[in-house]
């Protein structure tokens, strides 16, 4: 970094240490400096890009912001508005909806995947590394794929439940069937939480599930008394993250339902929140409004994170000393 | 060979969860050479080959164009974001600086500030330099790390005994030359991780694209993708066999990628949420 720090320690042990009025050792101020330096980039960006602009954005959150002319200051009219604006209430309750699916399900079918991966002993590998492969398909590619698989008439997807006697939905048009259409694209790259389940299972020790058939435990006791406890941290961890990616999806949904005309098949039932306010800020030029929505959303998640740590606290066993 | 009885009730519903993952991808290649009217058909082996659909796609939009835009900016922003962050990594991970747990503790918060907050004037930040239309944005805020990958990093700094930088010390190396001829090589494996999942996540991205980038001949593979299904649906005219086609080029620098990165990343993804 900077040629001070280039150079300290080079004269050894024969410079002398003479403490600063703070009682600090000279190395002890070189240590501050060269920290300090090292972590620059990281503080400059968190000012610019972070602090800034949250500030910034708080602001604009009060005003009326369309670009052409500077912001006028409206009070708390864009908060008012949020919650006078149906469609604010109807995308964030779509957006809870879609999570509510994807969510659980994501981690039980995960759960169930490695669990069975740790079953098959070496031939796992295999499977975990197909399970992944769809995460490095990107969201847009995988929405205008499964577009066309989720197609009412001619879709594999209904195709394949036709074999099996069930009459399908119209996936991408029916508005009952927006959202499932849409966790079924998330469902579909949940090979990341696989991912992490079977490192947690297999990091669980054998000799705890031996004791306990020792004792008589059945195969149900097993997982609730000693699996589920001892991957609630891995499980925890899925859940938030899974739950906050969840709350700001965007991708998919964009792709499939809305664009620079909205879709005829663009119905109330696919507008999650993220595209709401996507909208707002750079189709409608709303940017102060846009603000107040994104600081609504940053609460909500606030809110859920600390509900979950609350719960979480409670359940989540961790290794070691943590 | 013996048959491992015991095991085949889970492998058959592995090899079936399989099919569930793996399919629509084979499905998406299969269908990309197809005629537009048995795109739908679903034979695996097309019964016309149409590979011209390609050529069509790379007719009809500048596709070579996005490949190479996407390539760029995921370079950029990969390796931009991997030195950066290791920079600041290890300025956490060794140094005792006064400020530093706050510090600390301000960037583990913010990992948890939802994109949507600071996206409005960032935009506006990039909007007054004049970088609207230019790929700058997608990747130049990368300079400065990225919270989530110094946690990471910084974990795997940690683990480096320190007894290997007091000796390099004590040879007379410097603060920045310890980072470059010890810390760096010796993560090498985390640093390979934090690069290809930047790369991966900027390859995928449709927000700042779609946010930033309004000329066709600067897009990345996803906006482009998202211009073609557009175009469509603007004229009712769905070409489905040029949409996958298009979605097949974007994917498939992805798999290639994961063919060669295979266990880094598995292994990346596994270690991220225990060190999280």
């Amino acid at each position: 970094m900077t040629a001070t720090a280039e150079r300290v320690g080079t004269d050894g042990p024969a410079e002398p240490v003479r403490p600063d009025r703070r009682g600090r050792s000279p190395l002890a101020r070189q240590e501050d400096r060269a920290g300090w330096a090292f972590v620059a980039p990281w503080v400059l960006g968190f000012l610019i890009f972070t602090a800034g602009p949250m500030i910034a954005s708080l602001v604009l959150s009060f005003t009326d912001y369309q670009m052409i002319q500077s912001p006028r200051a409206v009070g708390l009219e864009n908060y008012r508005e949020l919650f006078d604006d149906p469609r604010v209430l109807k995308s964030l309750s779509n957006t809870f909806v879609y999570a509510a699916m994807f969510v659980p399900l994501g981690t039980i079918f995960a759960l169930l995947l490695a669990m069975m991966l740790l079953q098959v002993g070496r031939a796992g590998g295999f499977f975990r590394t197909a399970f992944y492969l769809p995460e490095m398909t990107p969201a847009v590619a995988a929405a205008a794929m499964f577009l066309l698989l989720l197609n009412g008439q001619q879709g594999l997807v209904n195709k394949v439940l036709g074999w099996v006697g069930i009459n399908g939905p119209n996936w991408t048009t029916d508005p009952n069937w927006l959202k499932p259409s849409l966790a079924m694209v998330s469902l579909w790259t949940l090979g990341g939480t696989v991912v992490i389940y079977l490192a947690a299972l297999n990091s669980v020790p054998k000799q705890l599930y031996e004791a306990a058939e020792l004792d008589g435990a059945g195969p149900v006791t097993k997982f609730f008394r000693i699996t589920v406890p001892m991957i609630s941290g891995a499980l925890f961890f899925t859940v938030i993250t899974n739950t906050i990616a969840a709350m700001q999806m965007f991708d998919q949904a964009y792709t499939m339902f809305y664009g620079p005309q909205q879709k005829a098949s663009a119905s109330e039932e696919s507008l999650v929140y993220m595209v709401y306010l996507f909208q707002n800020a750079f189709q409608f030029f709303k940017m102060g409004f846009a603000s107040a929505m994104a600081w609504l959303l940053f609460v909500i998640i606030l809110a859920i994170t600390f509900l979950q740590f609350r719960i979480g606290n409670r359940y989540v066993y961790y290794h070691g000393e943590r | 060979m013996t048959i491992p009885w015991k095991r085949l009730p889970f492998l058959t519903f592995l090899v079936l969860a399989t099919f569930v993952f793996v399919y629509p991808l084979v499905w998406l290649v299969s269908a990309s050479l197809k005629p537009r009217s048995q795109v739908f058909d679903n034979r695996l082996i097309p019964e016309v080959f149409q590979p011209e659909n390609y050529a069509r796609v790379f007719d009809t939009a500048p596709v070579m164009r996005w490949l190479m835009n996407s390539l760029t900016v995921g370079f950029m922003a990969a390796a931009a974001v991997t030195l950066s962050s290791a920079l600041v990594a290890f300025g956490f991970a060794y140094f005792r600086f006064r400020g530093r747990n706050l510090l600390f503790g301000v960037l583990l918060s913010t990992m948890m500030l939802p994109g949507a907050v600071t996206m409005i004037p960032v935009y506006l930040i990039w909007n007054r330099l004049g970088m609207i239309d230019t790929q700058i944005p997608l990747w130049a805020q990368n300079l400065f790390g990225s919270a989530f990958y110094v946690f990471l990093l910084r974990q795997f700094f940690l683990g480096i005994p320190r007894e290997l930088f007091e000796a390099a010390r004590v040879d007379g190396c410097g603060y920045f030359s310890m980072f470059r001829r010890i810390a760096f090589p010796l993560c090498k494996p985390a640093l390979v991780i934090v690069f290809v999942f930047e790369f991966k996540a900027s390859w995928s991205d449709l927000m700042k694209p779609l946010i930033y980038l309004q000329t066709p001949d600067y897009f990345t593979m996803p906006r482009g993708l998202k211009s073609i299904i557009d175009a469509f649906a603007l004229s009712g005219h769905y070409e489905w066999e040029l949409a996958v086609a298009a979605s097949v080029i974007a994917v498939v620098p992805m798999i290639v990628l994961f063919a060669f990165g295979q266990r880094y990343i598995l292994d990346g993804v596994a270690t991220t949420a225990q060190k999280g």
